[in-house]
């Protein structure tokens, strides 16, 4: 499906609003809007809301061989979806641009960062490490999905828990979470993205666009940071050139972003390990908002089910039973036989016997004419005439008429190849 | 040909009626649905039941790539997307049962040439997950509004080792279970729009798991009703 266009209305509107210090939905120029981080029912799952940009990250593990040139390490695998739930633009299984763009960039801030303690995800090494794999759904495509991405991935991968194992010489055990408490991944700090785009080629600048102002930026410079102020990555687009006062100040408000949005995490996650310790219902469900109009939630209700096998044995008793054979065969013309279940066989030997005697007849005729047509007229034999005279022969007839009949349409097909020459 | 004759069947059935009959553990997990909460898609819903969640978005009626355009209706695509890695058969296969269910329910001659959109998104699956998928596909086709000559609701029944009818199984029990029956049925007539079953059962198991599916259907519809109701409340 198509985007639909901005106006250039709208376009105007917005880069006024924004020479104005205004943003269309009231913020102010460093603002970020709402974040909400909600966590599955399973261990490494986590929505993160954005505004109104959804995204949902799911963190799994498998055990597999190692990188040769790094026999003890455990592998990060990040892989963003751009569903075509978030957008109509995005077409599923396809690599956009964007996609493209985004796994680079989540790469870089997870992976080159260094934030996860890969070393102790190795098993046996050289043959089992573990893999960590990170999917991260977009749901609802509002502007800055790199954050929301950013954010949604890092959290997911504190929730997560990988199952316990014991390694006894050559054998590998892995617990289920029952028989043993699953274990947390080690993480050395949090890289956070944050993302500035600019107007005006560079005289405005704005934290956290949404997806309107995303449409009319100039250009977008995404700063990773981790609480402890240390850049992770920086990454400039949309071709702008900024100057060094410019990307100072960014990385400043950057800073102040990262710790806010880190302590906003780790409350999430304090919350969410007390709900899960004192044994209540956690996870999607939980979050559910129960005072808005649009929701409606129904508690665990029984199904009347007393009259269910009568009505069963009923619907049975009332059946027919299907009949065991066809009652009259359908016979498509006569002539025609057909060797099926419960038919009789009609053909007959005899008639058989006649049948292939006038074939030959007949055949034999066609031949001595054709040989006198090839003779008279040269070779100009055409495959459409042959193939009229070979349905002759198969016409459906009855024996007796059969041999006349087509003695006489051999006849008139021979006339009218005389007519045509 | 089927080779079930009804007299084999009912005295199959009869042999083991105690099993069949023994006892129903018939109940709905808690339900839950949210519309709307998507801003991007003309109709979404999340639906709930128990811990399975699915969320379902609805685009359209909208342009339609000229290689898909059906010249007297609406061209209808489902799309499921898992929650770990890329869709599988296992996703394609629920796709094609969402759509069939969904091309029986919509009017979709009312818009010809046309493209609609349902992307299914999966966000756990406890047990059930295609009669989730389903009931979150209706609630977003209507909250886009969509005309449709019917709604309808899915229902899983398990048939457990000893016979039982389980409704709305738990991943955990549908492992255990014998027989795992998805209906899809209509809210006008209750009838079955669509069916996936696995595992074995007999002709009257099959006949009871309908009869348990319609009857569980009405509270589904119950629900459908009542969250309506709410939604539109204020308006109306």
């Amino acid at each position: 499906m198509k985007d639909t266009l901005l106006s250039n209305c709208e376009r105007d509107f917005l880069l006024k609003a924004i020479e104005e210090k205004k943003r269309l939905d009231g913020r102010q120029t460093y603002d970020y809007r709402k974040i909400k981080i909600t966590f599955g029912t399973d261990y490494g799952c986590c929505y993160v809301d954005l505004g109104k940009t959804r995204v949902m990250a799911q963190v799994s593990c498998e055990l597999v061989a190692p990188k040769e040139n790094r026999p003890n390490e455990g592998i990060m695998f990040f892989n963003i979806e751009l569903s075509p739930l978030a957008s109509p633009i995005f077409e599923q299984g396809r690599q956009s641009e964007l996609s493209v763009k985004l796994n680079r960039q989540l790469e870089r801030c997870l992976r080159n960062s260094k934030c996860i303690d890969t070393e102790s995800l190795c098993v046996v090494s050289g043959e089992k490490v573990w893999q960590i794999r990170v999917d991260v759904h977009m749901l609802n495509h509002d502007g800055n999905l790199m954050d929301a991405a950013s954010i949604a991935a890092i959290t997911a991968l504190c929730h997560f828990r990988r199952p316990d194992i014991a390694v006894q010489g050559e054998e590998v055990t892995v617990y289920s979470p029952e028989e043993r408490d699953p274990i947390a991944l080690s993480i050395y700090h949090m890289p956070i993205s944050v993302s500035f785009s600019f107007f005006q080629q560079g005289t405005y600048l704005l934290v956290d666009p949404c997806e309107r102002e995303e449409r009319v930026m100039d250009g977008l410079l995404m700063i990773a940071m981790n609480k402890h102020r240390e850049i992770c990555s920086v990454q400039s687009s949309g071709g702008i050139m900024l100057l060094k006062e410019q990307v100072l100040r960014c990385s400043k408000i950057a800073s102040v972003k990262v710790s806010e949005i880190t302590e906003l995490i780790s409350k999430a996650l304090e919350n969410d390990k007390k709900a899960r310790k004192a044994g209540g219902r956690c996870g999607f469900a939980e979050s559910l908002p129960q005072e808005r109009i649009t929701a409606l939630k129904m508690d665990e209700m029984p199904v009347e089910v007393t009259d269910v096998t009568e009505q069963a044995y009923d619907i049975i008793q009332k059946t027919k039973e299907p009949p065991q054979t066809v009652p009259s065969p359908l016979v498509p013309a006569p002539g025609v036989g057909q060797v099926d279940q419960g038919q009789q066989n009609t053909w007959g030997l005899e008639e058989e016997e006649e049948e292939r005697e006038d074939g030959v007849e007949e055949e034999a005729v066609m031949e001595v004419e054709q040989q006198k047509e090839e003779e008279s007229k040269g070779n100009i034999v055409e495959i459409s005439d042959s193939e009229e005279e070979e349905v002759i022969i198969l016409h459906p007839e009855t024996p007796d008429t059969l041999h006349k009949s087509s003695c006489h349409q051999q006849g008139s097909a021979t006339s009218k190849k005389k007519h045509k020459k | 040909m089927t080779s079930f004759t009804c007299d084999e069947s009912v005295s199959l059935c009869e042999g083991n009626m105690m099993e069949v009959c023994g006892s129903t553990d018939s109940c709905l997990r808690e339900f839950g649905c949210e519309q709307s909460l998507l801003s991007r898609p003309d109709g979404s819903a999340s639906f709930v039941q128990g811990d399975t969640s699915v969320l379902a978005g609805v685009y359209g009626p909208a342009e339609v790539k000229v290689s898909k355009e059906i010249y007297d209706r609406a061209t209808l695509e489902v799309l499921v997307q898992p929650k770990v890695g890329l869709p599988t058969v296992k996703e394609r296969s629920q796709e094609q049962c969402v759509r069939e269910t969904c091309e029986a329910s919509l009017l979709l001659t009312l818009h010809p040439r046309s493209s609609l959109t349902l992307v299914l998104q999966v966000l756990h699956d406890d047990g059930s997950l295609l009669s989730c998928s389903l009931n979150a596909a209706c609630m977003a086709l209507m909250d886009a509004g969509l005309p449709m000559s019917c709604l309808f609701c899915g229902v899983t029944c398990a048939i457990d080792a000893d016979g039982r009818i389980i409704t709305d199984p738990t991943a955990a029990q549908e492992k255990e279970s014998r027989a795992l029956l998805t209906f899809a049925v209509d809210s006008t007539e209750r009838k079955v729009l669509m069916s996936s079953t696995r595992g074995s059962f007999s002709v009257h198991e099959l006949q009871q798991c309908i009869a348990v599916s319609q009857k569980a259907s009405e509270k589904i519809f119950q629900f459908y009703r009542d969250s309506v109701r709410r939604r539109y409340s204020k308006t109306l």
